[in-house]
């Protein structure tokens, strides 16, 4: 890989951040590599971008996705039995990156990234196009000795969580500790749609915290967001919002029939731009 | 993996696990961030409750005078014939209780939960002996109580998810991934992510996150304690080696923790090698495994080319785990215990063997650790003294052996 490839790929997050304007939410998609089909998601990563997307979130399925609800643990499952691994995901961020520069944050658990080898990992994520690293059961403690070396070596980012049970001093751990941006879990619980009334009302207070004690790091928040009236509700205090099972589950509702991808890409949008 | 960084591991003697929560490298807290305060919480209590004479006190008056404790160290006199060498000594988990060790854990973690103000419980149950060890306690301190138990589980063992809901507790059937053991773990920790506030997670065998390993382990380590006074009486001296069978691995480090420093003490735990170390179908995660993390810590599990987890098997539902507890993992990584497969033939002529000796009918969890002595008798010399965690009682096994032998 090339110094200038290394020094595109540290910055496709910071540069999205960079040059938003004023007021408009950053919409973060999450999509399993190889839901509903490997050959698929290269695809409808593009359909996302096109449609709206900002960033994208690519989940590297694992069996046994604690942090997940049912959603995207069947989505998982699938991706499982079609033989997904880490070179199939390797592959679908180099074949997006053909065409579109749109930032890709990898989101996984620990055990796949262990058995690949950690430095492994990070050298082969960076080069195939990747911009950064979500690792839901890996904190910030073990995270340190564990995976920021080859994060720091590779300039591939660690994003971490916080959530409405973190201390303001956790947060500020975090915050320290991230790069691209700060995930918001929204409620405490696992990912998965939730009736937006439940949703809208718990944020509140939570969020005024978040944006006391992250301060170095643009915030994205999720967990249970699943129309576009969700979406500006929850992320009007921050800078935007990720979705993912409902996602999913639009995917599951339209999957196999005719044009079902241009039905999914209309939900797309609506979640954007609403309607 | 050689490109994992350790983190130091020189020590002077055994004080494991470290501030961090590691043995060795293995251990940690592998949990989403919205555990991570509930398990600052849990540390913080421990370790008060540890060092708190009421709660020490009130634990073993609830040990002595409903689990049962102390439990007797049984000569085998038959089996010792039998072998015609060497002093096997039974140590009688089988007779706490509910019919095996794991009460000794649910009784230290209910009180500890009840000193942290928590009223509602939660675990997961593979065979349905932890499940049943958490609603037994659950109902003699009136906490509410809901056990995870994979479907396929709850087909198998239908009768001690009858007996926990007689003894109050709601069973919650899981449906997702391989609907057994692995997948209720799964299902339990995201109910914990869920209802973090007011609800304790109680888990049946030294594994997950810290401190929940230490904490297991600290519970059951008067197996040992009770174990070398009680050889001390008879015999005075310490025990030339100690047998016990591993799955999640709680019964062993029970056992093997008051003897990690006494050198001369050869420790033996047994894992599950189902049809054979080697095959597919097999629970032997030192044998087959390799590194990695799975329930919230770093230890050995068996898994695929590609890192994902596979399923155990095992005759013994007990044993049936694709992960082990990482103190395991760091005893056999510094070969202070040696770690033996046995398959599920060598445990169920062990079960028979110890029936018609010794009037006895281990679990066969426990027949994992007896089948052994086949192997090692030979080796031994005369006055060799032999001593087997006996875990539990094959009473709820009758299923599976009469499959086995009768039919």
């Amino acid at each position: 890989m090339t110094i200038d490839a290394v020094k595109h790929s540290i910055n496709r997050i910071d540069k999205l951040f960079a040059e938003k304007q004023g007021d408009a939410k950053i919409m973060n998609l999450f999509i399993t590599a190889g839901y509903p089909d490997p050959a698929e998601t290269a695809e409808l990563i593009l359909g996302y971008e096109k449609n709206g997307a900002d960033l994208i979130e690519l989940g590297m399925p694992f069996s046994d996705p604690l942090a997940d609800g049912p959603t995207i643990q069947y989505s998982s499952e699938v991706a499982l039995k079609k033989g997904v691994t880490m070179d199939t995901i390797f592959g679908i961020i180099r074949k997006v990156r053909e065409k579109s520069d749109i930032p890709i944050v990898l989101m996984g658990y620990i055990n796949p990234v262990i058995h690949y080898g950690v430095e492994n990992f990070f050298r082969d994520a960076a080069a195939a196009g990747a911009d950064g690293l979500i690792m839901p059961d890996v904190p910030v403690e073990e995270s340190s000795y564990l995976l920021k070396p080859a994060s720091e070596k590779h300039g591939l980012p660690l994003i971490y969580l916080v959530a409405p049970n973190s201390t303001d001093e956790r947060m500020q751990l975090v915050d320290r500790n991230s790069g691209g941006f700060v995930y918001c879990v929204s409620v405490t619980g696992v990912t998965g749609a939730r009736q937006g009334e439940d949703i809208r009302q718990s944020v509140g207070r939570f969020i005024q915290r978040v944006k006391k004690n992250v301060t170095e790091n643009p915030v994205l928040i999720g967990f249970g967001i699943s129309s576009h009236e969700d979406a500006v509700e929850i992320s009007k205090e921050v800078d935007g919002f990720i979705v993912g099972s409902a996602l999913i589950n639009n995917i599951r509702e339209h999957e196999g029939k005719e044009n079902w991808k241009e039905k999914h890409f209309d939900f797309v949008r609506s979640l954007k731009y609403g309607g | 993996m050689s490109d994992l960084n350790i983190i130091p591991q020189t020590r002077k003697t055994y004080d494991w696990p470290s501030q961090a929560g590691y043995y060795g490298k293995f251990g940690g807290k592998f949990v989403p961030e919205i555990l991570i305060p509930a398990l600052d919480e849990l540390e913080k209590a421990y370790k008060e409750a540890w060092q708190d004479e009421v709660f020490q006190k009130t634990r073993m008056d609830h040990l002595h005078n409903y689990v049962g404790r102390v439990t007797p160290l049984t000569f085998a006199e038959r089996l010792t014939e039998h072998y015609g060498k060497g002093k096997i000594y039974l140590k009688r988990e089988d007779l706490c209780h509910t019919g095996a060790h794991k009460i000794n854990n649910t009784i230290g973690q209910v009180l500890l939960a009840m000193r942290m103000g928590k009223k509602k419980i939660i675990a997961e149950t593979g065979a349905g002996q932890h499940g049943v060890a958490t609603a037994t306690v659950c109902a003699r301190f009136g906490l509410e109580c809901i056990v995870y138990m994979g479907a396929e589980d709850i087909e198998r063992q239908k009768l001690n998810v009858d007996r926990m809901r007689l003894l109050g507790a709601e069973v919650r059937s899981v449906t997702s991934g391989s609907q057994t053991l692995k997948d209720a773990t799964n299902e339990a920790i995201r109910h914990w992510v869920t209802h973090v506030e007011d609800t304790f997670y109680i888990i049946g065998s030294a594994v997950g996150p810290h401190p929940y390993p230490q904490m297991v382990r600290d519970f059951q380590a008067i197996i040992g304690e009770e174990t070398k006074t009680q050889l001390q009486d008879i015999e005075g001296r310490l025990p030339d080696y100690v047998i016990a069978c591993v799955g999640g691995g709680s019964n062993a480090i029970g056992i093997f923790y008051p003897f990690i420093n006494d050198e001369q003490v050869k420790l033996i735990g047994t894992e599950a090698a189902g049809l054979g170390a080697e095959s597919d179908k097999t629970a032997a995660t030192f044998a087959k495994g390799g590194t990695g993390v799975l329930h919230g810590s770093m230890s050995y599990l068996l898994q695929t080319d590609s890192g994902q987890v596979t399923l155990a098997h095992s005759i013994s539902a007990g044993l049936d785990y694709p992960g082990v507890g990482p103190e395991h993992s760091h005893l056999f990584d510094t070969g202070r215990v040696q770690y033996v497969p046995v398959t599920d033939k060598e445990a169920m002529d062990a079960v028979k063997l110890t029936s018609n000796l010794e009037g006895i009918i281990p679990a066969i969890e426990t027949g994992h650790a007896m089948a052994w002595l086949e192997k090692l008798m030979p080796k031994t010399k005369k006055d060799d003294l032999i001593v087997i965690n006996f875990s539990g009682r094959g009473d709820k096994d009758m299923g599976t052996i009469s499959d086995y032998f009768f039919s």
